[in-house]
């Protein structure tokens, strides 16, 4: 009861930071130079002063800061994003078309990282001489070192031209035709470059990070008492030394929850995958302003989420955070 | 036939200066049923000869490098890992030091005390979670029902240490190793844990190996006892014998290091004396010297040409001090 009630807390929060970011977005993007208007006219091949200002009565530009801030405020409240000129649909659904490509990206990523990271950490740490152990110490630095939109480029001469063993660019083959299960194949084969791009530095992260608090978990006395009860090797290390080393990992894969968002821009801009990050390039270069201002707020959301998910996650793994106490 | 038999132990440890012998040629026997205390500062040996009849010593650091222990006949020096783990936590078990950190802070105590009993017993999940409520009770946890699903954290540093008791006498081992079980706990709570220690051996008839450097707590608790100096035993015998007449200097400065509380200031109490200097460092373990010698008052030049041989008063108390007979 207590741990739902803090979390409706949290929640809570989460709702006042969101509508603080909106203020913050939209004042920014009010102190940039030029306008819709300017941008509309320039799509026309140019329009005189009385066409401008004709524009912006109409998108009520031309109302006071204030008064504009509290109309989008409004409009978001009821999911209204407002309406993209460039891409002629209400910016809501613009972003909901593009999000699940984002989330399915991203989410794959992160979690293969962590999995296969949290695997890397505990096996190296097991034995730190050890083959794998240098490895994860190489891999970490390779993925700090290397830039995403590099990686991605090198994995798709690699494996798409000079190997064409996947394919170099979108989310599905549209002329693929079959059930369910041949469309599920054709999205998992254009993920994997992708995923793998976004999730190696990832991956660095979680692995060296898994690493380090396991071998030190390894040494602590409760390890020690385990041992002594003549518990297997497995045990000892799979379920009470894994479930001690892994709020870190969680507290950290919540915190790059936002760089792995922004890392997909990157990543989509590589393989053209259909999704946000392909959407807010696009509207940058077409200077959209609703557009931008809708991707910013819904990876707020994402990010947000993403730090409640987390919160629960270590809720889940220690009785010692909040709750009973 | 004892027990359990230690005989010409050596355990040694890699140090970057290279290899110290922590533990140097001890032998001891246990019998069943009995009580024996390992006494001496920190640095001794006395958690390191723990650790090794446990085959716990820390792993690619110390190695038995020669001897034998026999437990119940069976050689444990040469025995396999796998062997080792059913006599660990079945046959002998152990409680450590820190109540604070030795139990798992993300699980709850019934599932730490049923594991073991799962691991040993063959019990179903069920049954060892019945039996885990009936050792909290044992260990005179109150509520045991409902504090069975408590985690560590919610519980005091002497609540924490008679779970680690309930842990260790789950499978109602032969040996139970105290590794200065109340060091952390405050002193009411020391008589708490060991009146509750004591029941506990009554009851299962368990022999208990107290490792302490509490000459309080020896007194009471055991029947004899080995004083170990720098991984070397000095003085072995019955606890009333060795504190009435410690053959050893390093024995006698141990016990003059105990306060009286009942005697006055001006009548019986001496001062109290401590024993000047350090434990020697590690890579001056393995001298065919006397390694008291530098803290010894009475040492003479024979102490540090050879180490002391150990030798026999009565059957049962035995000394490794070349002046041993004079004092």
């Amino acid at each position: 009861m207590q741990v739902l009630q803090s979390f409706a807390i949290r929640a809570g929060y989460a709702v006042i930071l969101l509508i603080a970011v909106l203020v913050l977005n939209f004042s920014m993007m009010h102190l940039a130079p030029g306008d819709v208007a300017d941008t509309i006219s320039q799509s026309m091949g140019g329009a005189d002063q009385e066409l401008l200002d004709q524009i912006r009565a109409d998108y009520g530009l031309d109302k006071p800061f204030i008064v504009q801030l509290g109309r989008y405020i409004g409009g978001v409240l009821q999911f209204d994003l407002g309406f993209s000129f460039f891409y002629n649909q209400p910016v809501t659904d613009l972003i909901l078309q593009r999000l699940p490509a984002t989330l399915l990206l991203v989410v794959t990523a992160q979690l293969l990282a962590l999995f296969i990271g949290v695997i890397m950490g505990v096996v190296s740490a097991r034995k730190p001489n050890g083959i794998l152990s240098h490895f994860v110490t190489f891999l970490a630095l390779f993925g700090y070192a290397a830039p995403v939109f590099w990686t991605g480029i090198l994995l798709l001469i690699a494996f798409s031209l000079k190997i064409q063993l996947f394919p170099v660019a979108g989310m599905q083959d549209v002329t693929i035709e079959g059930g369910f299960w041949v469309h599920f194949l054709d999205v998992a084969r254009h993920m994997v470059l992708p995923v793998i791009t976004l999730g190696s530095l990832f991956l660095a992260l979680y692995s060296r990070l898994a690493r380090a608090t396991m071998m030190e978990t390894l040494g602590s006395d409760f390890v020690r008492t385990a041992k002594a009860k003549g518990l297997s090797p497995n045990q000892v290390v799979y379920k009470h030394a894994l479930k001690n080393s892994l709020s870190p990992v969680i507290t950290l894969a919540g915190l790059q929850f936002s760089a792995v968002i922004s890392g997909a821009v990157l990543v989509e801009a590589v393989f053209s995958w259909p999704g946000l990050g392909t959407l807010a390039f696009q509207s940058i270069i077409a200077r959209d302003t609703p557009t931008i201002l809708g991707i910013l707020f819904f990876s707020a959301l994402v990010v947000i989420v993403g730090n409640l998910l987390t919160d629960l996650a270590l809720r889940l793994v220690d009785p010692r955070v909040g709750g009973k106490g | 036939m004892a027990l359990l038999s230690v005989k010409n132990l050596r355990v040694e440890i890699k140090t970057r200066a290279g290899v110290a012998p922590v533990i140097d040629d001890l032998s001891f026997d246990l019998e069943a049923g009995e009580s024996l205390s390992f006494v001496g500062e920190s640095g001794c040996g006395k958690s390191m000869t723990a650790l090794a009849l446990m085959g716990l010593l820390p792993e690619g650091v110390g190695s038995i490098a020669a001897g034998s222990i026999t437990f119940d006949g069976e050689e444990l020096t040469t025995a396999s890992e796998a062997r080792l783990r059913e006599i660990r936590g079945n046959d002998i078990s152990m409680i450590f030091q820190e109540p604070m950190t030795s139990l798992n802070p993300l699980f709850n105590i019934g599932e730490q005390i049923a594991e073991v009993l799962r691991a040993h017993q063959n019990l179903s999940r069920k049954a060892a979670w019945s039996q885990a409520i009936e050792l909290l009770d044992a260990v005179r946890i109150p509520n045991a029902k409902a504090r069975v699903n408590d985690y560590p954290f919610q519980m005091s540093g002497g609540q924490r240490q008679r779970v680690m008791i309930a842990i260790a006498l789950a499978c109602q081992p032969k040996i139970l190793i105290a590794d200065e079980p109340t060091t952390a706990l405050d002193v009411t709570v020391q008589a708490q844990i060991f009146d509750l220690l004591q029941d506990m051996q009554r009851q299962t008839g368990s022999s208990i190996i107290l490792i302490t450097h509490d000459m309080g707590a020896v007194a009471e608790m055991a029947e004899r006892m080995i004083v170990m100096y720098a991984g070397r035993k000095a003085e072995l015998g019955p606890v009333e014998d060795v504190i009435a007449h410690p053959r050893h200097p390093y024995t006698a400065g141990l016990i003059s290091c105990v306060p009286h509380i009942l005697s006055t200031l001006t009548e019986e109490r001496e001062e109290l004396v401590e024993v000047p200097g350090i434990v020697p460092a590690l890579q001056d373990f393995g001298k065919d010297t006397c390694l008291f010698a530098s803290r010894c008052l009475q040492a003479q030049a024979q102490c540090l040409r050879a180490r002391p041989p150990e030798i026999e008063f009565g059957p049962e108390h035995q000394s490794a001090c070349w002046r041993a007979e004079e004092l």
